[in-house]
């Protein structure tokens, strides 16, 4: 099936496309080659910040990943119809997503030829331990269904009843892999911005804003590029979702601040002060941080009311702004902030180099190259198996109006209510 | 297409291709390698005749490798600093304070060997070669 | 001859490909157990400080900065520790830090510069419950039977989760190769390669011959080394006669470097 990807209606783009993907993945490698016979000191990290970047890259990519489960939940374990036909770009944007979080932790790896030590003396009272028995797990969990689903899809047949069984033990790994994620550094017990039961909940909440969110904004790029039509009646649910997530995964944040502002205890205002004002000198990362709270605002104001969230419009702004602002949150600044109290009671600073940006880059382009051809193989198996979700080519033009909610999923829209007035 | 006889023979040669190293080295094992090691270090010449290694000779050169790793695990790990020989002997369980005592001639000992057989062992990046008048001069 | 159909065929080709490398499997586990490693038995050393719960009493009184200093060159001198010039690359096993950064958040608000800029000695605090040996992936490193905190370099992968998880700063991790800074080499004890965790290790390949920690034998009865299970231990003696601090109990790690006063 996997040489309908390869072959199959491919365009001069996509060619292009995926050689600037590997080209890009070959820069990243000569960085990661780099990095490994000059040692760590081309990096940014410290021996004070001895986390950096692709351990926040690391979190926030399994959030993503776990994201994914708020189409799978809903459909396999509560029957919600109207993700049928996306379940499988939530399963195929977890693929993407694990392996990029597993690519992070490789390369913040400082002796990657002794990494298989892990499994070899499996320590089970280490929390990074589990994260690399949860990671694999979930994401063959999520090869073997979502291939399997779209390849039932491929001969005209419903996936057997050992896929949904699967389908099913994918949930809690899904809730798994960024609770374990968590308790990495909520369960240290001298930084003072990761030690909090809170820590779970909101990465949880976080992630399912931000993976539906990509989600969302993936449907509406295959519905530009390919014509690919996910169903509007799916991605109206997908958008309640992100507005309750987002919501509380913002109100979490605001109850830190609480915490720590009212209780004025100096090690809990640290790491707030240090990220969103500045503290003893150190500001680098407070022009992220109003980017941050820029984005809230506005994200929060296209999600909750009602009619900002059904226009296709600002539903793909409001979905930008989540994936951006929990990216500045979680991705680029969570495990800085955390780390940036020394145990000796001063602030420490971290400057990303070129070499963990390209190292960064090269990952991107792994994870997006994976997404490509994942997707391609949905939109060439759903064409051939499913024409309804297409849009005929003469009425692409109309399918990428973007200007009004009916211009864009004029079709589907239509069909959705002939479907609900057949069921009445 | 479907040739059982065909895909048969082209397994075979598949196999017998892939396990060349195995049965070119079959009745070869008393063939001694063509690598002289040197012992001619001041502390086994001063043994004189009555110098043995830990273990015998041909334990050694095939276990050394074994031993350094049992040593390993029972030294940082369990703490167990000390071996001694099933005939009484003690030693010191330690690669640089035992081993290189007697070894002191690293590029005529270890090295010789392990580029004849080809081996890379990750001891080096930490363990320190034997002190010797070529390496101190170019370490120190 | 009955044609074979393709799946039966596949099918037969697995199990003989199977079958083959079960059986190499089992030729190669009988000659590893023909040739395992012991012939011989492993023990301690006769001569081995006693205890189960070594500690280390630090009499601030008589330590100033030359003193520190002189303790670190002496340590990282015999345990080959590079002197890295970045400092952001730093690698220290035991170190000066002034008394309001080692005792960070419990000082008092208003103290005289001269206490608060006092150089102390910092290490590793040898924890009782250490929180580095809870993260580690794959226990390279762990508490021995006596109470020390030990790092088995062999086993490290450089995940760098035990130096955020440790409280006290004590863990440095090697990001160059550390042999391009050592000043000199001692040929007695091995180097670190670049990619691992190290600090400071109690002296345990000292201890387990009978002799005491070389910052302990440097610091001339300024600093004291013991079981602190024993009462009649010298430790014990001087932090039951004697004002001691411990850095952040607060933490439950039981660290087990006392500081008098």
């Amino acid at each position: 099936m996997i040489e309908k990807a390869l072959i199959k209606r491919t365009s001069k783009s996509y060619w292009a496309w995926v050689l600037f993907l590997i080209a890009l993945i070959a820069v990243g490698f000569a960085a990661y080659l780099y990095q490994m016979t000059q040692g760590f000191t081309v990096t940014g990290m410290s021996r004070d910040i001895s986390w950096g970047m692709y351990i926040g890259h690391l979190t926030f990519f399994v959030g993503v990943a776990a994201g994914g489960v708020m189409i799978v939940l809903p459909y396999y374990l509560h029957n919600v119809k109207e993700f049928g036909r996306i379940t499988v770009v939530g399963e195929f944007l977890a693929i993407p997503a694990v392996i990029m979080a597993l690519l992070f932790v490789v390369v913040d790896i400082g002796s990657p030829m002794k990494l298989f030590n892990v499994y070899i003396y499996a320590t089970p009272h280490s929390m990074l331990f589990w994260d690399s028995v949860v990671l694999p797990c979930y994401l063959l969990l999520n090869l073997v269904v979502g291939y399997s689903v779209l390849q039932a899809e491929n001969k005209g047949l419903h996936y057997k009843k050992w896929v949904k069984a699967l389908a099913l033990v994918s949930i809690p790994f899904a809730f798994s892999i960024h609770i374990v994620t968590a308790f990495l550094y909520s369960g240290l017990p001298s930084r003072h911005y990761f030690l909090t039961a809170m820590l779970p909940a909101k990465f949880l909440a976080s992630a399912f804003a931000t993976g539906p969110s990509l989600i969302i904004l993936i449907c509406f790029l295959l519905k530009k590029l390919c014509g690919f039509d996910a169903g509007w009646n799916a991605i109206k649910k997908l958008s309640v979702i992100i507005a309750y997530a987002y919501t509380a995964t913002i109100f979490m944040v605001g109850c830190e601040f609480f915490t720590a502002f009212y209780s004025n205890v100096p090690s809990h205002k640290a790491a707030l002060q240090y990220l969103f004002f500045g503290l003893h000198g150190h500001n680098q990362f407070v022009p992220f941080m109003i980017v941050f709270v820029i984005c809230v605002v506005f994200a929060l104001f296209l999600l909750i009311p009602r009619q900002n969230r059904e226009n296709p419009v600002k539903l793909g702004f409001a979905c930008a702004l989540v994936f951006l602002s929990m990216y500045i949150e979680k991705g680029l600044t969570f495990i800085i902030g955390g780390l940036s109290e020394t145990p000796f009671g001063e602030i420490a600073s971290y400057h990303m180099t070129a070499v963990e940006f390209l190292i960064i880059v090269g990952i991107f382009a792994i994870g997006i190259l994976i997404a490509t051809i994942l997707f391609k193989l949905v939109v060439v198996v759903k064409k051939d198996r499913d024409p309804g979700a297409y849009v005929p080519e003469d009425r692409a033009g109309l399918a990428l109006k973007l200007t009004t909610e009916k211009g864009m999923f004029v079709d589907t829209v239509a069909r959705d209510k002939d479907r609900e007035d057949e069921d009445e | 297409m479907y040739k059982p006889t065909k895909i048969i023979i082209a397994l075979v040669i598949f196999l017998a291709i892939v396990t060349f190293p195995i049965w070119s080295s079959i009745g070869s094992d008393s063939v001694s390698p063509d690598v002289e090691i040197s012992l001619d270090t001041p502390a086994i010449n001063a043994l004189g005749d009555d110098a043995s290694c830990i273990y015998d000779t041909d334990y050694m050169r095939a276990n050394h490798m074994k031993v350094l790793s049992e040593w390993k695990v029972e030294v940082v790990r369990n703490g167990n600093r000390m071996i001694v020989t099933e005939d009484g002997r003690e030693y010191l369980a330690s690669l640089e304070n035992t081993c290189f005592e007697c070894h002191s001639n690293y590029e005529d000992f270890c090295l010789k060997c392990h580029e004849y057989s080809n081996v890379d062992p990750s001891c080096w990046e930490c363990h320190l070669e034997p002190v010797t008048d070529s390496n101190v001069s170019e370490e120190v | 001859m009955e044609k074979m159909s393709r799946r039966k065929f596949l099918k037969l080709g697995t199990l003989c490909a199977a079958g083959v490398s079960a059986a190499a499997i089992g030729a190669s586990s009988v000659a590893s157990a023909a040739t395992t490693a012991t012939t011989g038995t492993y023990q301690k050393n006769v001569k081995r400080l006693k205890g189960t719960a070594m500690g280390m009493v630090i009499d601030m009184r008589e330590i100033d900065s030359e003193k520190i200093a002189e303790l670190q060159k002496v340590c990282h001198a015999f345990h080959n520790v590079p002197n890295v010039p970045n400092e952001k690359d730093e690698v220290k096993w035991i170190w000066a830090e002034k008394y309001v950064n080692l005792f960070a958040g419990e000082t008092t608000e208003r103290l005289a510069e001269k206490f608060a800029d006092k150089d102390f000695v910092a290490l590793c605090n040898h924890c009782e419950s250490p929180v580095c040996v809870r993260v580690c992936p794959t226990k390279a490193t762990f508490t021995n039977d006596q109470g020390i905190v030990l790092m088995d370099m062999h086993r490290c992968i450089g995940c760098r989760n035990c130096m955020a998880a440790c409280p006290y700063g004590a863990r440095s991790f090697n990001f160059v190769n550390p042999r391009d800074y050592l000043d000199e080499v001692n040929y007695a004890y091995p180097t670190r390669m670049k990619g691992v965790v190290e600090k400071c290790n109690f002296c345990a390949e000292r201890v387990a011959v009978g002799q005491l920690p070389l910052c302990v034998e440097a610091a001339g009865g300024a600093i004291s080394f013991g079981d602190l299970n024993d009462p009649e231990s010298k430790v014990s003696k001087l932090i039951a006669e004697n004002f001691t601090l411990q850095r952040k109990i607060n933490l439950g790690t039981k660290p087990k470097v006392y500081y008098i006063i």
